[in-house]
């Protein structure tokens, strides 16, 4: 109908297709040609299986392979569960809008999250330091309580972030369901409350929260940042024994680690394959279930354990929040103290010049990458608009591409592809390899408050004599004003964690908050780590101020957006 | 002035027909209502005359105003102003702001287009609310704001997609009968579909009955 | 033979830059990217420093690339080399020693030989057997050049430990009465492969094979003792041996916290200055075992491909500049002890090294004892692999 529409949506689907989409096939088939031992480079031509037995060679690979599953299936499928029960407990008490209290657990960066974590967790850390006075301890226990051998740190740290994503996923989902009608006809032919939830809630639930649920899993199975900092070391998971095998000393181990990489993808590929296959089964053993008519026993304990230890999860990010910033204030601080003996600035002092410029990088990187992603995500959302159509499957599977690939994937292999065309080592690569995962997130947030507006609004600015232009500008962005400053916040907090591609394709040059944090968490001092880290947690924070303060001051007067009755 | 339809006729995605070809003549200041079963595509018909058709939906026939044929013409370009049920002023705006945001750019200057702006305000009994947000607004103020906005358009047929189901019965018929004065006092000619025999009876013009093939 | 070549070729591509006044012309305005582990808070506001002083005197700023693992700058030069980026490389120096030297000289990633144009070469002894020759048994052969003096050193804290262990042999008895107090870096870094040496050189039957390219039956007769000492020290050690401190860092951290009893540094001054910063009890204190202990010189190498090899070339011989040298030796700095030759200094800079300040918790020159050789590069990388394939499962 409109040959407008056509461009834009020609150009929007151009820019996906050749600036995200292309680079991450053409990193990770870079990535597959070393995988079987083709690397000019270091005189490697023919193509071989050797990096393969290389790779099941290197010690410890069963164990990375063994702990990858472990924590990156038991941390999703654990976070799943809990996050329906505690839905299914308190979803019916929640005031509305109480979900943004989930903010703050979204915004902390992963590996903001994790160093306070090991504080709190380690042998000399703050829950120690609370037991120390009872148990008698002058000196920290001998137990591994982080980077344990069993993954347990890892389990509890990839939860701490897993969980509130989760919740927030199936809460917003719940929110398209009338939930209270339909727990009260359940209720009153004798279910009980979680059987209700499980047999007629969760089916409901389930179809929208997938995709997010794969994504999880994706990252939970592929985590490095925070797996270097809480993980096993003796040997890594995969994937941080991958990096590790990247960087190494010898340059011939490019090509296991190229291996690793491709297995690496393989396996978030199984663990979705595995998800979907458990949602067929469980379809028709689900439909049997129900057709029995069975009641069931009371769920209640299980609902109440969930809770539980939701909120247990949820305490022990805040708390490790807070110790972020106790330490960054402290000079002396040994155990068995729970507080500091002296306090100081000079760890801000000291290093400002350093954590100034780091912070600066940090936000001239996440400015960028959010405008590109959100004017990219505008004009795709527009041309659907202006087209007056949907969104196809594809192109829903191209915004999640990058998300569902892990990254230590491909990145190696688009670390060459970027040096081929000049851009190593540069500021434009790290915008380039960030926008790759802020995009995916910020096209998501913005996608369904785009598409909730109503149609006749545009309809009638138009009946009113304004065209295409004007209705984008004088109409649909200021109507929606609150939910792409969302989109823009949660771009921000994306930006601000990214790990990976900031180290590859920064060729280690672009200091940011998040890679300085990690190099710092293995350092001496960590009082300089709580500067990074609470400066990395502040960023998205600051953020999502922004995008709160804006729309209430600007639309001060306008009762619609201006958020008090924001549903 | 006057709307002519000739063998309008609007298929779904699936090719489907969703009612009998319609041909249909509305004069100036005249108000024609559509009437037809939940679902035979009413508000789909007025989308097509408007231009606001989703992607899938596709109209045959032609929509002629003043002589012209509009059928191809975008809906920015038609002249043909919309009122729905809902009002739907910009939640951004103020009442007064809203009310302008369709003046036609011939009238020039700060001053006049604030002058017309009072001027329509002041006949819907809306003085003094210019910077009122509107969504603190009375759904009979909505309404007759909502009216006034088309008309200070200077549209050139008017469809109404039952403007008046919102409202409470005894506002309803306060409401029929601004608009109807309106549209007759400016010779617009107006379509309007309802659910409502009442609002029928009140348009007082010819009543077509749609129905599915 | 092929990497020979190669070699050859980036050798004779390289401008010659003898001059030294041509030199400093060119590398007026440059930024050099100087990738340097970042792990320890007083070098790198050593490295500020010098970016600062290079700055106001040759015009040359100082970007520290911070590195978690040395290695990532050599995976950075050897994948510009794929990528056929033969100049403007990313890096333009690094700090480097040991295996990342030989990986990168034998791969002909290096620029030079330039040590030699460097005007402050003067003050070393670059005698073919001196220690700033070699590196761990390779020839440095002008490929880097010397910045520092590094000597292996364990630190404890005094308060809680009264008579720590004199040799290496003494370790798992020690350990065995104080389970879980001691423990060492993960010998995938650095710093643990040296306490694996230092274990190594006093253990091995016959310590002169050391300084020969390990063979494999070399290798099986020199550290059979040495796996028998450690099967015996490592039930007893922090988390039973399970996990590792990723570095001396890390290491030093458990000490603060009370975790550990001992740490090991390769910076004698690090404890003294560990105490005033706060990161280590007052009652820190260094100990050196009886025999000695390894030591080794850090250097600085020139990628081939680095984009400001000229401005490279002027930091490290504003590294040599016996002012410099003091300042680094300074406890407050960095107590990093000098690489340049006493003989060959004039009686002021002389003079400035004696007067420099000390701590209780700074060692003397004798209580450091004798240096003991680094051995073979190849000793370390097999030493690694060896203790990965027996420990990590």
């Amino acid at each position: 109908m409109s040959h407008d529409g056509r461009n834009l949506r020609g150009m929007v689907l151009g820019v996906v297709s050749f600036g995200l989409i292309a680079p991450i096939l053409l990193g990770l088939w870079q990535t597959a040609t070393a995988a079987f031992g083709i690397l000019p480079a270091l005189g490697h031509q023919t193509p071989t299986l050797a990096p393969w037995a290389m790779l099941a060679d290197l010690p410890g690979f069963a164990t990375s392979l063994r702990m990858t599953l472990v924590t990156g299936l038991g941390s999703t499928l654990l976070a799943l569960l809990l996050a329906t029960g505690f839905c299914a407990t308190v979803h019916a008490r929640l005031p509305p809008g109480s979900a943004r209290l989930l903010t703050p657990f979204l915004a902390v960066p992963h590996a903001a999250m994790a160093v306070g974590l090991a504080f709190l967790l380690a042998p000399s850390g703050w829950i120690a330091r609370a037991m120390a006075p009872l148990a008698g301890w002058m000196t920290p226990p001998d137990i591994a309580t982080v980077n344990d051998d069993w993954g347990v740190a890892l389990t509890i740290g990839l939860l701490v972030k897993e969980l509130p994503f989760l919740l927030l996923v199936i809460l917003s989902a719940l929110s398209q369901i009338p939930v209270a009608r339909q727990m009260a006809a359940g209720r009153a032919l004798g279910y009980g409350r979680g059987v209700v939830w499980v047999k007629i809630i969760m089916p409901q639930v389930w179809p929208l929260v997938r995709l997010p649920v794969w994504v999880t899993l994706a990252y939970a199975l592929s985590a490095v940042d925070m797996a270097i900092i809480l993980g096993p070391s003796n040997p890594p998971t995969l994937a941080v024994a991958i990096m590790r095998w990247f960087f190494d000393p010898d340059p011939q181990m490019i090509l296991p680690a190229s291996a690793g990489a491709i297995l690496q993808a393989t396996l978030v590929a199984a663990g979705v394959t595995l998800l979907y296959i458990a949602e067929r089964v469980a379809a028709p053993i689900g439909r049997w279930w129900l057709r029995r008519g069975g009641r069931g026993l009371s769920t209640e304990p299980g609902l109440w354990l969930a809770t539980a230890a939701s909120v247990l999860l949820m305490a022990a990010g805040l708390i490790a929040m807070l110790s972020l910033v106790t330490w960054s204030l402290s000079w002396r601080w040994t155990f068995p103290d729970l507080l500091p003996a002296s306090w100081s600035l000079k760890p801000w002092a000291a290093h400002s010049g350093d954590w100034t410029r780091a912070l600066n990088r940090t936000l001239i990187l996440a400015l960028t990458t959010t405008c590109l992603s959100l004017v990219l995500a505008m004009a795709w959302l527009e041309g659907e608009d202006r087209a007056r159509r949907g969104r196809a499957a594809w192109a829903e599977a191209l915004i999640y591409l990058p998300l569902l690939i892990p990254q230590i994937g491909f990145l190696y292999g688009l670390n060459v592809v970027f040096l081929r065309l000049g851009l190593g080592g540069s500021l434009t690569a790290v915008i380039w390899a960030q926008t790759l995962f802020v995009f995916p997130y910020v096209m998501i947030t913005l996608s369904d408050p785009w598409r909730a507006l109503d149609p006749r609004i545009t309809a009638t600015a138009a009946a009113l004599g304004a065209g295409p232009t004007r209705r984008l500008i004088a109409v649909k962005l200021p109507i929606l004003l609150r939910p792409i400053l969302t989109a823009a916040a949660i771009g921000v907090a994306v930006s601000v964690a990214q790990y990976l591609p900031t180290l590859f394709m920064g060729a280690g040059r672009i200091a940011t908050l998040t890679t300085e944090a990690v190099a710092l968490s293995s350092g001496s001092d960590r009082r300089v780590t709580g500067v990074y880290a609470t400066l990395q947690a502040a960023l998205p924070f600051a953020a999502y101020f922004v995008a709160f303060a804006i729309p209430a001051m600007l639309h001060r007067n306008r009762r619609a957006l201006s958020g008090a009755s924001h549903a | 002035m006057s709307l002519d339809l000739t063998a309008i006729c609007i298929r779904n995605t699936a090719g489907k027909a969703l009612f009998a070809p319609l041909t249909l003549r509305v004069p100036p200041g005249e108000v024609v209502t559509v009437m037809g079963p939940s679902g035979v595509g009413k508000s789909t018909l007025l989308d097509g005359i408007g231009g606001h058709l989703s992607h899938g939906f596709h109209l045959t026939g032609t929509v002629m105003l003043n002589d012209q044929d509009v059928t191809h013409t975008p809906a920015e370009a038609r002249r043909i102003g919309v009122v729905f049920q809902d009002a739907l002023l910009f939640p951004h705006l103020s009442v007064g702001d809203n009310l302008a945001f369709g003046l036609p750019q011939h009238l020039k200057g700060r001053d006049p287009r604030r002058a017309a702006v009072d001027a329509a305000l002041d006949q819907a009994g809306l003085d003094g609310l210019y910077s009122r947000d509107p969504a603190t607004l009375s759904g009979g103020q909505r309404a007759r704001a909502a009216l006034m906005r088309s008309l200070l358009a200077e549209p050139l047929a008017l469809l109404l997609d039952e403007p008046f189901a919102k409202l409470d019965a005894a506002l309803r018929d306060d409401i029929r009968q601004f608009t109807f004065a309106h549209v007759h006092q400016r010779a617009i000619p107006t379509l309007m579909v309802t659910h409502d025999p009442a609002d029928a009876d009140a348009a007082s013009g010819e009543v077509i009955q749609l129905t599915t093939l | 033979m092929k990497l020979t070549l190669l070699a050859v070729l980036a050798l004779t591509a390289t401008p010659v830059l003898a001059d030294w006044q041509q030199t400093l012309d060119a590398a007026r305005g440059q930024t050099v990217y100087w990738n340097a582990w970042g792990g320890d808070e007083r070098t790198n506001a050593f490295i500020a420093w010098v970016g600062e002083q290079t700055a106001a005197k040759y015009g040359v700023t100082i970007e520290q690339v911070k590195l978690t693992d040395t290695a990532e700058a050599v995976t950075r030069v050897v994948s510009e080399k794929a990528a056929g980026q033969d100049q403007g490389g990313s890096v333009d120096l690094i700090w480097i020693n040991g295996p990342n030297f030989l990986a990168m000289k034998a791969q002909g990633l290096l620029h030079g030989p330039f040590v030699a144009d460097l005007p402050n070469s003067q003050y070393l002894d670059l005698s073919p057997t001196s220690a700033a020759s070699v590196d761990f048994t390779t020839p440095v052969e002008g490929m880097e050049s010397p910045w520092r003096l590094a000597k292996f050193v364990f630190t404890y804290d005094s308060a809680r430990v009264k008579e720590p262990p004199m040799t290496m042999a003494d370790f798992p008895a020690w350990a065995a009465a104080h389970p879980g107090r001691f423990t060492h870096p993960d010998p995938s870094n650095f710093m643990g492969a040296t306490f694996l040496k230092q274990a190594l050189i006093e253990l091995a039957p016959d310590p002169v094979v050391l300084q020969s390219p390990a063979t494999d039956a070399s290798f099986a007769a020199a550290t059979a003792p040495l796996w028998a000492w450690y099967d015996a020290l490592r039930p007893n050690l922090w988390h039973q041996g399970a996990t590792f401190p990723e570095n001396q860092s890390a290491q030093q951290q458990l000490l603060n916290d009370g975790e550990v009893d001992m740490s090991m540094s390769f910076d004698p001054a690090s404890t003294a200055a560990a105490i005033g910063q706060g990161l280590l009890p007052a009652t820190a204190r260094v100990f050196v075992p009886d025999g000695g202990s390894i030591g080794n010189i850090s250097y600085v190498a020139i990628p081939y491909n680095a984009a400001h090899a000229a401005g490279a070339e002027v930091v490290a011989n504003f590294l040599l500049d016996p002012a410099t040298q003091a300042h680094m030796q300074d406890i407050e700095v960095l107590g990093s002890y000098s690489v340049l030759d006493d003989s060959k200094l004039d009686d002021a800079a002389i003079a400035d090294f004696a007067a420099l300040p000390t701590a209780p918790a700074l060692p003397s020159l004798a209580d450091l004892g004798p240096t003991l050789l680094e051995p073979d590069a190849s000793w370390m990388t097999r030493l690694t692999a060896e203790w990965a394939r027996r420990y990590t499962k």
